[in-house]
């Protein structure tokens, strides 16, 4: 999950679909190749919080500039669907706990080096062992023996430091031969081969070894269709075509330079004046009144993205205790006439647990998130009731205050409970209640999915335990549905035990989904064909000139 | 005035060191808080990380021992690095030229409009030029930054394309004419006014007659006598305000993409980055106590009954 900095909502801007060509008005669809083959496009993004190290890096700035720079071993279509192979030869499993992985030969890392089974063991190491401190540690928790890499300080902020791990390495890699490496995991894992698509999975080169990781990132060699040129902090970093790249997304054009923007205002006053070639987010003055859509015409983008907003209830405090007045809450919004009204039918209204967008995931399983007021007054009457106000917490630094008000008052107006909502200041103070599980009301979440595959959408939030189960959800029934479906034999399986899964969550409410994101990009006239990635990011081998 | 100027000096070190502490405070202890709650998203960050980033930052310690270690840099010139590693001397480095630029543009064009705009409206009252004056600064205080900012960006980059919307990365002085103009637009209509009653009082006073009387010719009554004595409001006007210009252009700065101290304290503030808004804010209130010193020191240059001993 990667947290957009500049709206600071977890629900980062993102995710897109469908393959997207306009703009072109000429008889043939593509650009001109010979424009293409030198041409270079500028495009805003953010400045990464972080050096460009994959495993490290959970935000939008440094997550897009980690993406263009680097190929996994399995690729997600731009179109949503299941995943392919990129760098893997073959994925091969007969109990999803033992996988043989191939990966083709001769690749070549940016600065010449082959591509080799041991890149990636080595890689997926380094960023399990607790003491390098990699914020993206946790996807490699599946791989057997990922505990005795890790180390828990015994008195958390106290003088005490943590102790060295067990072991160095986990017990579940094995390189076989230089193309050919086993991954062993701790329990069968039906999913394994989709997550290996994330940022985090991707090799490192062995220079990485021999620097320390802030030197590697800030001239981050990697092995995707561009290589790293320079960075300037907070102004722009320059990225251009890998000639020896040969697998399938070679780039048409030759430099990117990503533009580092304080302001989505900014960049869009560039984009509108021609200095700028893409924004992957309009800004939100933008959409009032479709004036980006007159603004850009036929270079205006509308995608639909795999990123549901979500509004979570404290399960651990006693007030939300009742299964029926949760879903008498959830019943009381109006979900159709908020995306209208605040979102200008920019967003849609939430009617399924997964994003639909998502492989495995049943479109319209939400039977909680309907309108139904009558409904709602009627569970609300059968429940144990709600005494004083109900408030509904949401982060004031990114634009929530509209949609969260209109929830509240929604609420209020159905069942008649003294509803508000309250924003907390920051993105960072609001998240620490959170971890620390103090809410005391409904609050804002969000959920962009990591990769594409309905088991994201359940296991880290409604399993106990899962890591972003803040609200403490926990029903044995679907911890136990969720276990056989993680361990089934292959994808198909997990998916019916998964929509089973979802069936008692949806009985037992433990959240509102509301809103389903969409995102508004724009172009300029340089471009005349582009397509966005499975989650909104420009791809940036597509584009034509 | 050699002594003045070494007890003012003198003066300074407390006063940092007080603002410093005061500043250290404020931001450690007044608002508590876990800086690793919000970095990695919708999901708690994980352990390791945490306890690297604590041991590495000595966030487990007292704060008044991280302020020991932070003056103990201070003073050899180094004011550590970001949470993500980045070394804050280089991003002082690379946004406060940017900053200054801008308010030394925003300064010049608030001097030159303001000024000549409130003398040639002091000198003639009530007529057209002066209501004139009268009228347009009312109106620009009366708008808000942004309005300015937004409205002419969107005027002249975006419609008319006679300048660039933002700033590029060199900031030519070309292109910061029109951010500068909207950073001292407010500050300029109020210099415009003070000037014109400062002027205008002035005109009457007995020396401004006498001068006439000796038959001076007009332009050296007012370009010597008149304006340098009308001009001691100004200055102080102007020396507080390139003060908060340095630190109050966040919003200008973020209208036309300027790579500047404002945005950057600013986003400081909201990742809990601590040690990058304190060390800007020292920064800060040096900028302030020596704009002060300056500004003491110009009302004796400028007027012959001030002295410093």
């Amino acid at each position: 999950m990667r947290v957009s900095k500049r709206t600071s909502s977890a629900v980062a801007l993102g995710a897109a679909v469908a393959l997207i060509a306009s703009g072109c008005s000429s008889s043939d669809d593509g650009g001109d190749a010979g424009n293409s083959a030198d041409g270079a496009i500028v495009i805003d993004g953010t400045q990464p919080e972080v050096p460009l190290v994959p495993a490290n890096t959970t935000e939008t700035g440094g997550g897009a500039i980690i993406d263009y720079l680097w190929t996994g071993l399995v690729e997600y279509p731009n179109n949503g669907g299941a995943p392919q192979n990129a760098v893997a030869e073959s994925i091969e499993t007969t109990d999803s706990k033992v996988y043989t992985i191939k990966i083709k030969k001769g690749l070549k890392f940016h600065d010449g080096t082959e591509v080799k089974a041991a890149n990636f063991t080595k890689a997926w190491n380094w960023a399990a062992y607790s003491p390098n401190g990699a914020q993206n540690s946790s996807f490699f928790a599946d791989i057997q023996g990922f505990a005795d890499v890790q180390s828990e300080d015994p008195d958390g902020e106290g003088p005490q430091k943590a102790p060295e791990p067990k072991a160095k390495e986990m017990s579940g890699l094995k390189v076989v031969d230089d193309y050919t490496f086993e991954v062993t995991l701790g329990a069968p894992t039906a999913v394994f081969p989709t997550k290996l698509g994330y940022s985090a999975f991707v090799p490192l080169p062995d220079v990485f070894f021999t620097q320390t990781p802030d030197e590697f990132g800030k001239k981050p060699v990697g092995n995707g269709p561009v290589k790293f040129v320079s960075w300037e902090d907070d102004v722009s970093i320059k990225l251009t075509r890998f000639d020896d790249y040969t697998l399938r997304d070679k780039m048409k054009i030759k430099d990117v330079e990503v533009k580092l923007y304080q302001e989505d205002t900014a960049a869009y006053n560039d984009l509108l004046a021609g200095n700028l070639d893409f924004q992957q987010q309009v800004p939100v003055s933008a959409l009032a009144g479709d004036k980006w859509k007159n603004d850009l015409g036929e270079r205006a983008i509308q995608s639909t993205t795999p990123s549901t907003g979500i509004i979570a209830f404290p399960m651990y405090d006693p007030k939300f205790k009742d299964q029926k007045l949760r879903k008498a809450i959830s019943l009381a919004v109006n979900r159709q006439e908020i995306t209208e009204k605040i979102f200008f039918g920019n967003r849609t209204p939430a009617d399924s647990w997964a994003n639909p967008l998502t492989p495995g995931a049943v479109a319209g399983n939400c039977t909680a998130c309907q309108y139904n007021p009558d409904e709602a007054k009627r569970l609300f009457a059968e429940s144990s009731g709600y005494q004083g106000d109900m408030v509904f917490y949401y982060n004031a630094d990114a634009s929530h205050k509209e949609w969260m008000e209109a929830v509240a008052q929604s609420v209020k107006n159905v069942l008649g409970i003294n509803a508000r909502a309250e924003g907390i200041p920051t993105f960072a103070v609001f998240r620490e209640q959170i971890n620390a599980h103090k809410m005391t009301g409904p609050y804002r979440a969000g959920w962009q999915q990591d990769y594409p595959d309905v088991e994201n959408w359940v296991n880290p939030l409604y399993v106990k335990g899962g890591s972003s189960n803040d609200g403490l959800y926990s029903n044995p029934q679907v911890d136990a549905l969720a276990k056989e479906a993680s361990g089934a034999a292959n994808l198909d399986e997990a998916h019916a035990k998964f929509a089973e899964a979802v069936k008692i969550i949806d009985a037992d409410v433990p959240s509102i989904p509301v809103y389903f994101q969409g995102q508004q990009s724009g172009h300029s006239d340089k471009i005349k064909k582009v397509e966005l990635t499975n989650v909104g990011e420009i791809d940036i081998t597509s584009v034509e000139l | 005035m050699g002594r003045y100027l070494l007890r003012r000096l003198l003066q300074l070190v407390p006063v940092f060191i007080g603002t410093t502490l005061l500043i250290y405070v404020l931001v450690w202890v007044m608002v508590p808080g876990d800086p690793f709650a919000g970095k990695c998203g919708e999901r708690p960050c994980p352990p390791g990380f945490v306890a690297m980033m604590t041991e590495k930052f000595h966030l487990d310690q007292p704060w008044y021992v991280q302020y020991a270690h932070y003056m103990q840099n201070l003073f050899q010139g180094d004011f550590g690095t970001t949470f993500s590693g980045r070394s804050i001397n280089d991003i002082i480095a690379s946004a406060y030229p940017n900053t200054l630029k801008l308010a030394l543009v925003a300064l010049a064009i608030e001097a030159i409009i303001g000024l000549t705009a409130g003398v040639l409206s002091g000198l003639r009252r009530n007529g057209f030029l002066d209501n004139l004056v009268l009228v347009s600064t009312l109106f620009l205080i009366a708008l808000p930054i942004f309005v300015i900012g937004f409205l002419l960006q969107w005027l002249l980059g975006v419609q008319w394309h006679i300048v660039e919307p933002t700033v590029s990365n060199e900031m030519r002085l070309s292109e910061l004419i029109m951010p500068g103009f909207v950073l001292g637009s407010i500050s300029m209509a109020y210099i415009a006014r003070v000037a014109r009653t400062s002027i205008s009082e002035n005109r009457r006073s007995d020396y401004v007659r006498t001068a006439i009387a000796k038959g001076l010719p007009m332009r050296r009554v007012v370009g010597v006598h008149l304006l340098r004595n009308s001009l001691i409001p100004v200055v102080t006007l102007l020396g507080t305000d390139l003060g908060a210009l340095m630190g109050g252009a966040i919003v200008t700065e973020g209208i036309f993409n300027i790579k500047g101290i404002g945005g950057t304290v600013y986003r400081s503030i909201t990742t809990k980055e601590s040690a990058t808004v304190v060390s800007i804010v020292v920064i800060l209130v040096l900028v302030y106590l020596l704009m002060n010193l300056l500004v003491d020191l110009l009302y004796a240059a400028l007027d012959p009954r001030i002295r410093y001993e």
